[in-house]
């Protein structure tokens, strides 16, 4: 019998061919792929709320709302895949009281929590006419569930009652104010996972100025589109509910579907443009590495057009970058047309995510093997649950149940 | 006594920067500043490694595992031994089964087919350990200072301070770090600290029969091994790094990975 924990860590899921250093495994798995991926989501699905608050950007207002509350629900689970991801989870506490700050991860606690700061106080700053206006209507009612709201949304008005034109006023320049500032703590907190990666200098794939520019693209890019795919999806239950209430050819159902083509129709180009800067950047970057043929791109060709060709390749360049492109560009756009985009648009992210930090491990630092990491599906022991598919799917799912909490006390559909 | 809003906010403010005053005048260390302050500055240990002496026993590599108390079947390990063998036809193949723990007992690399000996052109075995940087990447990219450099140049780490990110392991480019299986935190090569500060020799050096490792003082100039290195033409790995690696090699090829 194996004893399971004398098994060096990694070697569980790590099949390695050709010369590889004893020592070598894929210590960054599953749990490193999704902690990019959900930043992005988050500094995405903020930038695309600030382009209404701060830009200006009418045509956004509806979603503006709906992308900022939804950042918020994405805000924990930023942080969720790096404590699973920690041999010693108890200890991450640590970066907070002895941050070192040479490391590039050190600044992240602060990254992070100046960034919650300014999402919550954005978000209170939108929502406090709200608060006060339900802690007024509930006053009277007699409802045990009623009176609890009320308590929620008097602890939430922070005492700030002033509903007055110039008090809420007031409130929207503050909201600009922080959307502003928010959009270069995003792109900082997302170039920053970034630059976690571009300045391994170990690491001949990752290290590369270029990393936290693209990182910061696709993660718009992901945000966005992982905003709009939500959007339709309530959208389209809202129009579903209308219909089974007033039938088929009410009024309400054409209006819905309306506003809601209206909103995609016009955030699909903000889309578009950050796809193409993403895409761009990422191909300058394998042209620049081919172009000057360093040391390591013997191995890093092998890697590309060999060993991962189908994932870099036909699965993120062309199923996730290439097709959705060529969906949203052909005229006369349909919401099934653009959910089939978004959908393909998110998983070309999630394989950027994966070709990037699997990928960087997919060859031996001795330039001449390679490892190959086998996802651990079933996981049998809680190594092969965090760094395996259940961790990733419960990293996932987070979100959506934490932004329906939060929809029980915050209306960030109500614009619609 | 009445007081407004306004006084108690105020007054509450400049309580607490009085009371955070006094503390102020305690310095707060890190870990990785608090521990660097051991060790001996007029010590600067170095490693040479005399690849032509080596044999690829694997005595070292079973020394330094016991000694160590690196699980003995888990394929990490603190040192290990590459074998290296260059074909006629311009090929190299190299292998390190189990870090070569167990010596290289069979003719064969991985699945390749056999190599006859009449196609060999050059073969030699390099060990490799810790390079002991002076300027250690896994140093730079520790979040919470776990990993430090002492003063007389050893890089270690701290078992009881380290979250396990993983990042040292990846800034590492000569894949000596791995987590230990049982302690769940970041393992190196540290040049058998505990002996070397008490005046003993590590136990690879020990173990080596054919005096291939070699441990010494760098900032002493009679040391046997910085006369050897001061005198001799000997090499490190990758110093493309920058990380300028304190373990030198005799007899060093360009083949080796």
């Amino acid at each position: 019998m194996v004893d399971h924990a004398m098994i060096a860590h990694g070697a569980e899921w790590t099949i390695k061919h050709g010369f590889v250093y004893p020592n070598e495994f894929i210590y960054w798995g599953m749990t490193i792929v999704m902690y990019p991926y959900m930043t992005g989501l988050v500094a995405g699905a903020f930038v695309l709320s600030s382009l209404y608050h701060v830009f200006g950007q009418k045509d956004l207002k509806d979603i503006a709302k709906f992308a900022l509350v939804f950042s918020l629900a994405l805000l924990p689970v930023a942080m969720m895949p790096l404590m699973l991801h920690l041999q010693q989870p108890l200890r991450g506490i640590e970066v907070m009281f002895t941050p070192h700050f040479t490391s590039a991860i050190a600044a992240f606690g602060m990254v992070f929590t100046t960034y919650s700061i300014i999402v919550l106080s954005e978000i209170w700053f939108v929502y406090r006419e709200y608060f006060v206006e339900q802690t007024v209507a509930l006053k009277g009612s007699n409802k045990t569930g009623d009176q609890v709201k009320r308590v929620i949304y008097n602890i939430l008005t922070l005492g700030a009652y002033d509903i007055g034109e110039k008090a809420i006023a007031k409130d929207h320049k503050a909201v600009a104010v922080l959307a502003a500032i928010g959009i270069p703590v995003a792109c900082f907190l997302h170039g920053y996972a970034g630059f976690i990666f571009g300045s391994v200098k170990a690491n001949a794939l990752w290290m590369s100025p270029l990393m936290p520019v693209i990182f910061i693209m696709s993660a718009v890019v992901s945000g966005i589109a992982l905003c709009m795919l939500t959007y339709i999806i309530i959208m389209e239950w809202k129009k579903f509910r209308a219909v089974l209430k007033k039938g088929l050819g009410d009024e309400s159902v054409t209006v819905i579907a309306g506003v809601e083509m209206d909103v995609m129709k016009k955030t699909s180009k903000y889309l578009l443009g950050f796809l193409v800067a993403a895409i761009i950047l990422e191909l300058l970057d394998i042209i620049f590495r081919g172009y000057t043929q360093m040391k390591s791109w013997d191995i890093l060709r092998e890697v590309m057009f060999q060993e991962d060709f189908t994932k870099i390749f036909i699965l993120q360049y062309g199923l996730g970058n290439l097709v959705p492109f060529i969906l949203l560009m052909l005229p006369k756009l349909t919401i099934r047309r653009l959910f089939v985009s978004l959908c393909l648009i998110l998983f070309g992210v999630f394989m950027m995510r994966w070709n990037v930090v699997v990928g960087g491990q997919a060859f031996s630092l001795s330039f001449s093997g390679f490892m190959h990491y086998d996802l651990p599906m079933i996981p049998h022991n809680l190594e092969t649950y965090r760094e395996g598919l259940f961790g990733a799917l419960t990293v996932a799912a987070t979100p959506f149940v934490i932004f329906w909490l939060i929809s029980k006390i915050v209306p960030s559909m109500k614009a619609v | 006594m009445s007081c407004s809003r306004r006084t108690l906010l105020k007054n509450s403010v400049k309580g607490a920067i009085a009371a955070s005053l006094p503390l102020s005048a305690f310095r707060f260390l890190s870990p990785a500043e608090l521990k660097a302050a051991i060790g001996d500055d007029k010590v600067r240990w170095g490693f040479l490694v005399d690849t032509t002496k080596c044999v690829g026993c694997g005595f070292c590599v079973k020394g330094c595992k016991k000694e160590n108390e690196i699980p003995y079947d888990a394929a990490v390990t603190r040192t290990w031994v590459e074998r290296y063998v260059i074909t006629k036809d311009g090929k190299t193949h190299a292998d390190s089964p189990m870090g070569a723990r167990d010596g290289f007992t069979k003719t064969q690399f991985r699945h390749e087919e056999e190599i006859d000996p009449i196609d060999i052109s050059k073969a030699f075995f390099v060990p490799k350990l810790c390079n002991q940087c002076e300027t250690p990447a896994c140093v730079q990219v520790c979040p919470v200072g776990a990993t430090y450099q002492t003063k007389d140049g050893v890089v270690l780490i701290d078992r009881k301070w380290c979250i396990g990110c993983g990042y040292c392991v990846m800034a590492c480019p000569y894949g000596v770090r791995f987590f230990h299986p049982k302690y769940k935190v970041a393992d190196k090569c540290n040049f058998c600290y505990h002996r070397i500060s008490k005046g003993m020799k590590t136990a690879c050096v020990e173990a080596c029969p054919f005096e291939a490792r070699q441990i010494g003082n760098l900032k002493n100039p009679d040391d046997p091994v910085t006369q050897i290195i001061m005198n001799e033409r000997v090499a490190v790995l990758k110093d493309e790094y920058g990380t300028k690696p304190q373990v030198f090699y005799i007899g060093l090829d360009h083949t080796v990975k």
